[in-house]
Protein backbone atom coordinates (compact mmCIF):
# COMPACT_ATOMS: atom_id res chain seq x y z
CA UNK A 1 0.00 0.00 0.00
CA UNK A 2 2.68 2.33 0.79
CA UNK A 3 4.34 3.11 -2.51
CA UNK A 4 8.12 4.45 -3.52
CA UNK A 5 7.70 7.84 -2.69
CA UNK A 6 8.05 6.95 1.27
CA UNK A 7 11.21 7.87 3.54
CA UNK A 8 13.48 4.93 3.76
CA UNK A 9 12.73 4.83 7.39
CA UNK A 10 9.52 3.87 6.88
CA UNK A 11 9.89 1.47 4.36
CA UNK A 12 12.01 0.15 6.97
CA UNK A 13 9.68 -0.11 9.23
CA UNK A 14 7.18 -1.90 6.91
CA UNK A 15 6.05 -5.55 8.48
CA UNK A 16 6.73 -7.88 5.67
CA UNK A 17 6.19 -8.27 2.19
CA UNK A 18 2.90 -7.50 -0.01
CA UNK A 19 1.14 -9.94 -1.68
CA UNK A 20 2.98 -10.75 -5.05
CA UNK A 21 6.01 -8.96 -4.36
CA UNK A 22 7.72 -12.26 -3.72
CA UNK A 23 7.13 -14.86 -6.09
CA UNK A 24 10.04 -17.08 -5.79
CA UNK A 25 8.39 -18.79 -2.62
CA UNK A 26 7.24 -22.02 -3.80
CA UNK A 27 6.70 -25.62 -1.26
CA UNK A 28 6.24 -25.67 2.38
CA UNK A 29 6.67 -28.81 4.39
CA UNK A 30 5.08 -28.71 7.34
CA UNK A 31 5.91 -31.21 10.01
CA UNK A 32 3.50 -31.16 13.01
CA UNK A 33 5.35 -32.75 15.78
CA UNK A 34 4.53 -34.03 19.61
CA UNK A 35 7.31 -35.46 21.43
CA UNK A 36 8.85 -36.60 18.83
CA UNK A 37 12.47 -35.71 19.83
CA UNK A 38 13.38 -39.17 19.30
CA UNK A 39 11.76 -39.39 15.32
CA UNK A 40 12.86 -36.10 14.02
CA UNK A 41 16.60 -36.05 12.98
CA UNK A 42 15.89 -39.13 11.20
CA UNK A 43 12.93 -38.15 9.44
CA UNK A 44 14.51 -34.50 9.31
CA UNK A 45 18.08 -35.66 7.42
CA UNK A 46 15.72 -37.85 4.95
CA UNK A 47 12.98 -34.69 4.01
CA UNK A 48 16.81 -33.04 3.49
CA UNK A 49 17.50 -35.41 0.56
CA UNK A 50 14.00 -34.54 -0.89
CA UNK A 51 13.49 -30.53 0.03
CA UNK A 52 15.35 -27.86 1.55
CA UNK A 53 15.05 -27.86 5.19
CA UNK A 54 14.84 -24.06 5.40
CA UNK A 55 11.61 -24.65 3.73
CA UNK A 56 10.71 -27.17 6.37
CA UNK A 57 8.49 -25.74 8.94
CA UNK A 58 8.02 -28.11 12.32
CA UNK A 59 5.28 -27.20 14.58
CA UNK A 60 5.34 -28.49 18.21
CA UNK A 61 2.57 -28.86 19.85
CA UNK A 62 3.41 -28.47 22.93
CA UNK A 63 6.02 -31.04 23.53
CA UNK A 64 7.79 -31.93 26.73
CA UNK A 65 10.71 -33.06 25.11
CA UNK A 66 13.24 -31.34 22.83
CA UNK A 67 11.26 -31.71 20.20
CA UNK A 68 11.73 -27.39 19.31
CA UNK A 69 14.67 -27.76 20.13
CA UNK A 70 16.17 -30.19 17.97
CA UNK A 71 14.26 -29.01 14.71
CA UNK A 72 15.90 -25.39 14.94
CA UNK A 73 19.24 -26.42 15.46
CA UNK A 74 18.97 -29.19 12.17
CA UNK A 75 17.92 -25.55 10.58
CA UNK A 76 13.91 -25.81 10.19
CA UNK A 77 11.90 -23.32 10.91
CA UNK A 78 9.86 -23.98 14.33
CA UNK A 79 6.95 -22.97 16.12
CA UNK A 80 6.09 -24.04 19.16
CA UNK A 81 2.61 -24.15 20.86
CA UNK A 82 2.82 -23.52 24.36
CA UNK A 83 0.04 -25.50 25.15
CA UNK A 84 -0.87 -29.02 23.66
CA UNK A 85 -3.40 -28.20 21.04
CA UNK A 86 -3.97 -31.39 19.38
CA UNK A 87 -3.68 -32.35 15.92
CA UNK A 88 -6.18 -30.48 13.96
CA UNK A 89 -4.81 -26.94 15.50
CA UNK A 90 -0.94 -28.12 14.91
CA UNK A 91 -1.94 -28.28 11.19
CA UNK A 92 -3.33 -25.39 10.83
CA UNK A 93 -0.76 -23.57 12.42
CA UNK A 94 1.40 -24.44 9.66
CA UNK A 95 -1.46 -23.81 7.02
CA UNK A 96 -1.49 -20.15 8.82
CA UNK A 97 2.43 -19.75 8.53
CA UNK A 98 2.22 -20.49 5.14
CA UNK A 99 -0.07 -18.56 3.82
CA UNK A 100 1.88 -15.71 6.15
CA UNK A 101 4.88 -16.29 4.47
CA UNK A 102 3.47 -16.78 0.31
CA UNK A 103 3.99 -20.53 -0.51
CA UNK A 104 2.18 -22.08 -3.30
CA UNK A 105 2.25 -25.35 -2.70
CA UNK A 106 2.23 -26.92 0.87
CA UNK A 107 2.78 -31.08 1.88
CA UNK A 108 2.35 -32.05 5.35
CA UNK A 109 4.21 -34.89 6.84
CA UNK A 110 3.71 -36.70 10.49
CA UNK A 111 6.75 -35.91 12.17
CA UNK A 112 6.40 -39.94 13.58
CA UNK A 113 8.47 -40.78 10.52
CA UNK A 114 5.51 -42.91 8.75
CA UNK A 115 5.47 -40.78 6.05
CA UNK A 116 8.16 -41.24 3.74
CA UNK A 117 9.77 -37.73 2.68
CA UNK A 118 10.22 -39.63 -0.36
CA UNK A 119 7.09 -39.64 -1.81
CA UNK A 120 6.86 -35.57 -1.69
CA UNK A 121 7.91 -35.16 -5.37
CA UNK A 122 5.32 -37.62 -5.94
CA UNK A 123 2.70 -35.90 -4.06
CA UNK A 124 3.36 -32.55 -5.30
CA UNK A 125 3.43 -33.78 -8.87
CA UNK A 126 -0.20 -33.36 -9.70
CA UNK A 127 -0.14 -30.05 -8.13
CA UNK A 128 2.28 -28.53 -9.83
CA UNK A 129 0.97 -29.94 -12.98
CA UNK A 130 -2.46 -28.63 -12.02
CA UNK A 131 -4.39 -31.87 -12.33
CA UNK A 132 -5.19 -31.66 -8.40
CA UNK A 133 -5.98 -29.37 -6.00
CA UNK A 134 -5.23 -31.26 -2.93
CA UNK A 135 -3.64 -34.75 -3.31
CA UNK A 136 -3.80 -37.35 -0.57
CA UNK A 137 -1.07 -40.13 -0.29
CA UNK A 138 -2.77 -43.15 0.59
CA UNK A 139 -1.25 -46.45 1.87
CA UNK A 140 -4.27 -48.82 1.13
CA UNK A 141 -4.24 -47.33 -2.58
CA UNK A 142 -2.37 -50.00 -4.62
CA UNK A 143 1.62 -50.13 -4.79
CA UNK A 144 1.13 -49.01 -0.60
CA UNK A 145 1.04 -51.80 2.18
CA UNK A 146 -2.45 -52.64 2.86
CA UNK A 147 -0.63 -54.61 5.90
CA UNK A 148 -0.28 -51.81 8.33
CA UNK A 149 -3.18 -52.24 10.99
CA UNK A 150 -5.61 -54.62 10.14
CA UNK A 151 -8.06 -53.01 12.62
CA UNK A 152 -7.07 -49.52 11.55
CA UNK A 153 -8.14 -50.37 8.30
CA UNK A 154 -11.51 -51.96 9.21
CA UNK A 155 -12.58 -48.95 10.87
CA UNK A 156 -11.54 -46.21 8.03
CA UNK A 157 -13.53 -48.46 5.97
CA UNK A 158 -16.88 -46.70 6.39
CA UNK A 159 -15.57 -43.33 6.09
CA UNK A 160 -13.71 -44.14 3.05
CA UNK A 161 -16.44 -45.54 1.43
CA UNK A 162 -18.91 -42.03 2.28
CA UNK A 163 -15.91 -40.32 1.31
CA UNK A 164 -15.67 -42.04 -1.79
CA UNK A 165 -19.34 -41.62 -2.68
CA UNK A 166 -19.69 -37.99 -1.56
CA UNK A 167 -16.85 -36.35 -3.25
CA UNK A 168 -16.80 -38.76 -6.31
CA UNK A 169 -13.29 -39.46 -6.56
CA UNK A 170 -12.17 -42.80 -5.02
CA UNK A 171 -10.79 -41.70 -1.88
CA UNK A 172 -9.02 -44.98 0.36
CA UNK A 173 -7.47 -43.52 2.75
CA UNK A 174 -9.07 -40.65 4.27
CA UNK A 175 -7.79 -40.84 7.77
CA UNK A 176 -4.08 -39.88 5.94
CA UNK A 177 -1.85 -37.46 7.23
CA UNK A 178 0.36 -37.14 4.56
CA UNK A 179 -1.09 -34.67 1.64
CA UNK A 180 -0.48 -31.94 -0.39
CA UNK A 181 -2.62 -28.60 -1.16
CA UNK A 182 -2.50 -25.84 -3.05
CA UNK A 183 -2.68 -22.34 -1.64
CA UNK A 184 -5.91 -21.90 -2.54
CA UNK A 185 -7.04 -24.94 -0.54
CA UNK A 186 -4.91 -23.92 2.46
CA UNK A 187 -6.38 -20.87 2.42
CA UNK A 188 -10.23 -21.89 1.84
CA UNK A 189 -9.35 -23.99 5.20
CA UNK A 190 -7.79 -21.18 7.05
CA UNK A 191 -11.17 -19.07 6.39
CA UNK A 192 -13.14 -21.63 7.73
CA UNK A 193 -13.92 -25.65 7.64
CA UNK A 194 -11.26 -27.09 9.29
CA UNK A 195 -11.73 -28.79 12.10
CA UNK A 196 -8.60 -28.33 15.10
CA UNK A 197 -9.47 -31.56 16.66
CA UNK A 198 -9.28 -34.53 14.46
CA UNK A 199 -9.86 -33.29 10.64
CA UNK A 200 -11.14 -36.49 8.51
CA UNK A 201 -12.66 -36.84 5.98
CA UNK A 202 -15.05 -33.65 6.59
CA UNK A 203 -11.88 -31.74 5.48
CA UNK A 204 -12.43 -33.75 2.27
CA UNK A 205 -15.79 -33.39 1.58
CA UNK A 206 -15.58 -29.86 2.36
CA UNK A 207 -12.79 -29.06 -0.21
CA UNK A 208 -14.80 -31.13 -2.69
CA UNK A 209 -17.94 -29.20 -2.18
CA UNK A 210 -15.73 -25.68 -2.41
CA UNK A 211 -14.64 -27.06 -6.00
CA UNK A 212 -11.44 -28.31 -4.83
CA UNK A 213 -10.55 -31.68 -6.94
CA UNK A 214 -8.84 -34.42 -4.81
CA UNK A 215 -6.60 -36.76 -5.92
CA UNK A 216 -5.23 -39.95 -4.09
CA UNK A 217 -1.60 -41.33 -4.98
CA UNK A 218 -0.53 -44.53 -3.34
CA UNK A 219 2.58 -44.16 -0.66
CA UNK A 220 4.46 -46.95 1.35
CA UNK A 221 4.59 -46.08 4.57
CA UNK A 222 6.18 -47.51 7.60
CA UNK A 223 5.71 -48.27 11.09
CA UNK A 224 6.50 -45.89 13.45
CA UNK A 225 10.18 -46.34 15.27
CA UNK A 226 10.13 -44.54 18.60
CA UNK A 227 6.84 -43.30 20.68
CA UNK A 228 3.34 -43.54 20.91
CA UNK A 229 0.47 -43.09 18.34
CA UNK A 230 -2.10 -40.61 18.83
CA UNK A 231 -4.99 -42.68 17.71
CA UNK A 232 -6.61 -45.69 20.01
CA UNK A 233 -9.02 -46.21 23.00
CA UNK A 234 -11.90 -43.89 24.08
CA UNK A 235 -10.58 -41.53 21.46
CA UNK A 236 -11.55 -43.34 18.70
CA UNK A 237 -15.16 -43.54 20.09
CA UNK A 238 -15.56 -39.65 20.46
CA UNK A 239 -13.68 -39.38 16.88
CA UNK A 240 -16.42 -41.55 15.22
CA UNK A 241 -19.46 -39.66 17.41
CA UNK A 242 -17.62 -36.51 16.01
CA UNK A 243 -17.39 -37.80 12.75
CA UNK A 244 -20.91 -38.58 12.51
CA UNK A 245 -22.05 -34.94 13.99
CA UNK A 246 -19.81 -33.27 11.29
CA UNK A 247 -21.62 -34.84 8.46
CA UNK A 248 -24.75 -34.68 9.57
CA UNK A 249 -24.34 -31.37 9.58
CA UNK A 250 -21.85 -30.39 6.72
CA UNK A 251 -24.31 -29.44 4.68
CA UNK A 252 -25.61 -27.08 6.46
CA UNK A 253 -23.21 -25.63 8.63
CA UNK A 254 -22.52 -21.81 8.81
CA UNK A 255 -19.20 -20.27 9.07
CA UNK A 256 -17.82 -20.30 12.49
CA UNK A 257 -18.17 -16.38 13.76
CA UNK A 258 -14.94 -17.42 15.52
CA UNK A 259 -12.69 -18.58 12.88
CA UNK A 260 -12.91 -14.93 11.07
CA UNK A 261 -11.94 -13.19 14.00
CA UNK A 262 -8.88 -15.78 14.51
CA UNK A 263 -7.91 -15.32 10.42
CA UNK A 264 -8.00 -11.61 10.93
CA UNK A 265 -5.83 -12.19 13.89
CA UNK A 266 -3.75 -14.54 12.77
CA UNK A 267 -3.21 -12.79 9.39
CA UNK A 268 -1.86 -9.20 10.66
CA UNK B 1 -56.44 -49.89 23.68
CA UNK B 2 -54.58 -47.50 25.97
CA UNK B 3 -53.00 -48.91 29.22
CA UNK B 4 -55.46 -47.27 32.27
CA UNK B 5 -53.41 -45.26 34.61
CA UNK B 6 -50.68 -46.52 37.04
CA UNK B 7 -52.59 -46.64 40.79
CA UNK B 8 -49.36 -44.71 42.07
CA UNK B 9 -50.96 -41.59 39.72
CA UNK B 10 -54.42 -42.07 40.32
CA UNK B 11 -53.70 -41.78 44.18
CA UNK B 12 -51.29 -38.79 43.57
CA UNK B 13 -54.24 -37.33 41.51
CA UNK B 14 -56.22 -37.19 44.90
CA UNK B 15 -53.41 -35.50 47.23
CA UNK B 16 -54.83 -32.12 47.87
CA UNK B 17 -52.99 -29.16 46.37
CA UNK B 18 -53.04 -26.79 49.56
CA UNK B 19 -54.60 -23.85 48.48
CA UNK B 20 -51.91 -21.95 49.66
CA UNK B 21 -47.88 -22.49 51.24
CA UNK B 22 -47.20 -23.70 54.63
CA UNK B 23 -45.44 -21.15 56.40
CA UNK B 24 -42.07 -22.51 57.00
CA UNK B 25 -41.84 -23.73 53.26
CA UNK B 26 -42.33 -20.21 52.41
CA UNK B 27 -40.03 -19.21 54.73
CA UNK B 28 -37.63 -21.19 53.44
CA UNK B 29 -37.86 -20.61 49.76
CA UNK B 30 -38.35 -16.73 50.77
CA UNK B 31 -34.77 -16.82 52.39
CA UNK B 32 -33.31 -19.24 49.68
CA UNK B 33 -34.01 -16.79 46.99
CA UNK B 34 -33.08 -13.68 49.53
CA UNK B 35 -30.13 -15.77 49.57
CA UNK B 36 -29.01 -16.14 46.22
CA UNK B 37 -30.01 -12.75 44.89
CA UNK B 38 -27.77 -11.32 47.28
CA UNK B 39 -24.76 -13.64 46.96
CA UNK B 40 -24.89 -13.12 43.22
CA UNK B 41 -25.26 -9.22 43.81
CA UNK B 42 -22.43 -9.13 45.92
CA UNK B 43 -20.13 -11.51 43.58
CA UNK B 44 -20.93 -9.14 41.17
CA UNK B 45 -19.65 -6.28 43.35
CA UNK B 46 -16.40 -7.96 44.10
CA UNK B 47 -16.03 -8.06 40.01
CA UNK B 48 -16.19 -11.55 40.63
CA UNK B 49 -18.59 -12.67 38.61
CA UNK B 50 -19.46 -10.66 35.07
CA UNK B 51 -22.75 -8.84 34.57
CA UNK B 52 -22.99 -11.02 31.55
CA UNK B 53 -23.24 -14.41 33.82
CA UNK B 54 -25.07 -12.71 36.73
CA UNK B 55 -28.50 -12.07 34.31
CA UNK B 56 -29.52 -15.68 34.47
CA UNK B 57 -28.94 -16.03 38.32
CA UNK B 58 -30.84 -12.88 39.12
CA UNK B 59 -33.74 -13.37 36.99
CA UNK B 60 -33.65 -17.45 38.80
CA UNK B 61 -33.79 -15.94 42.24
CA UNK B 62 -36.51 -12.92 41.18
CA UNK B 63 -38.50 -15.77 39.98
CA UNK B 64 -38.28 -17.77 42.96
CA UNK B 65 -38.86 -14.76 45.43
CA UNK B 66 -42.04 -14.20 43.34
CA UNK B 67 -43.18 -17.65 43.71
CA UNK B 68 -42.80 -17.84 47.68
CA UNK B 69 -44.49 -14.41 47.84
CA UNK B 70 -47.06 -15.17 45.24
CA UNK B 71 -48.57 -18.79 45.75
CA UNK B 72 -51.04 -18.14 43.08
CA UNK B 73 -48.13 -17.59 40.41
CA UNK B 74 -47.25 -20.93 40.99
CA UNK B 75 -50.55 -22.39 40.95
CA UNK B 76 -51.63 -20.89 37.44
CA UNK B 77 -47.99 -21.95 35.93
CA UNK B 78 -48.67 -25.24 37.40
CA UNK B 79 -52.31 -25.20 35.68
CA UNK B 80 -50.60 -23.89 32.14
CA UNK B 81 -48.14 -26.70 32.31
CA UNK B 82 -50.75 -29.18 33.07
CA UNK B 83 -48.68 -30.52 36.09
CA UNK B 84 -50.72 -31.89 38.87
CA UNK B 85 -48.57 -30.69 41.42
CA UNK B 86 -47.41 -27.62 42.27
CA UNK B 87 -44.12 -29.36 43.66
CA UNK B 88 -43.39 -30.65 40.27
CA UNK B 89 -44.05 -27.38 38.59
CA UNK B 90 -40.64 -26.07 40.83
CA UNK B 91 -38.68 -29.11 40.34
CA UNK B 92 -39.38 -28.89 36.42
CA UNK B 93 -38.38 -24.94 36.87
CA UNK B 94 -34.96 -25.76 38.91
CA UNK B 95 -34.40 -28.39 35.87
CA UNK B 96 -35.51 -26.15 32.57
CA UNK B 97 -32.94 -23.49 34.80
CA UNK B 98 -30.00 -25.60 35.06
CA UNK B 99 -30.03 -26.96 31.54
CA UNK B 100 -30.19 -22.94 30.24
CA UNK B 101 -27.56 -22.30 32.23
CA UNK B 102 -25.20 -25.05 31.22
CA UNK B 103 -25.84 -24.58 27.91
CA UNK B 104 -24.79 -21.08 28.31
CA UNK B 105 -22.06 -22.19 30.14
CA UNK B 106 -20.74 -24.41 26.80
CA UNK B 107 -21.48 -21.82 24.29
CA UNK B 108 -18.41 -19.94 26.30
CA UNK B 109 -16.72 -22.58 26.39
CA UNK B 110 -16.66 -23.33 22.86
CA UNK B 111 -15.95 -19.49 22.22
CA UNK B 112 -13.08 -19.87 25.04
CA UNK B 113 -11.78 -22.93 23.20
CA UNK B 114 -11.32 -20.78 19.82
CA UNK B 115 -9.91 -17.91 21.31
CA UNK B 116 -7.16 -19.73 23.54
CA UNK B 117 -6.13 -21.89 20.22
CA UNK B 118 -6.26 -18.48 18.44
CA UNK B 119 -3.70 -16.82 20.84
CA UNK B 120 -1.64 -20.14 21.48
CA UNK B 121 -0.63 -19.77 18.18
CA UNK B 122 -0.51 -16.08 17.94
CA UNK B 123 2.09 -16.65 20.59
CA UNK B 124 4.19 -19.11 18.60
CA UNK B 125 3.70 -17.23 15.61
CA UNK B 126 5.28 -13.90 18.00
CA UNK B 127 7.96 -16.17 19.47
CA UNK B 128 9.23 -17.15 16.01
CA UNK B 129 9.70 -13.88 15.05
CA UNK B 130 10.73 -12.42 18.44
CA UNK B 131 14.10 -15.98 17.61
CA UNK B 132 14.39 -14.68 13.63
CA UNK B 133 14.84 -10.77 14.70
CA UNK B 134 17.37 -11.64 18.19
CA UNK B 135 19.59 -13.67 15.11
CA UNK B 136 19.61 -10.96 13.35
CA UNK B 137 17.32 -13.35 10.15
CA UNK B 138 14.17 -11.95 9.99
CA UNK B 139 12.39 -13.48 7.36
CA UNK B 140 10.48 -10.28 6.29
CA UNK B 141 13.52 -7.94 6.41
CA UNK B 142 15.44 -10.47 4.53
CA UNK B 143 12.92 -10.50 1.81
CA UNK B 144 12.69 -6.78 1.94
CA UNK B 145 16.83 -6.37 1.84
CA UNK B 146 16.26 -4.26 -1.61
CA UNK B 147 13.30 -2.35 -1.35
CA UNK B 148 13.81 -0.16 1.53
CA UNK B 149 17.37 0.97 -0.20
CA UNK B 150 16.04 1.52 -3.70
CA UNK B 151 12.92 3.23 -1.75
CA UNK B 152 15.69 5.30 0.19
CA UNK B 153 17.71 6.30 -2.67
Amino acid sequence: MEETSRPAAAALRRPRPLKGVHPGRRTLVVIPAKDEAANLPSLLTEVARFHPLGEVLVVDDGSRDETSRIAGRLGCRVLRHCFNLGYGSTLLTGYHYALQHDYRYLVQIDGDGQHPPAAIEALLAPLIAGEADVVIGSRYLNGGNPETGRLRRLGALPLAWIASLWTGTRITDPTSGMQALRREAVLELCSDGFPDDFPDIDVLIHLHRKGFRLREIPVSMRPRRHGRSMHGGLRALYYFFRMAVCLLLLPVRRSSPYRRQRLSAAGS
Amino acid sequence: MLPSPSPLLQASVKIPVPSELPGRQRLVAILLALGILLTVLELVRQRKLREEYSALWLATAGFLLLLAIEYRVLLWITDLIGAVLPTSTLFFGGLVFLILLSLQFSVRLSRLTYRSRAQTRRIAFLEERIRKLEEGTDPAREEEGEDPRRDGA
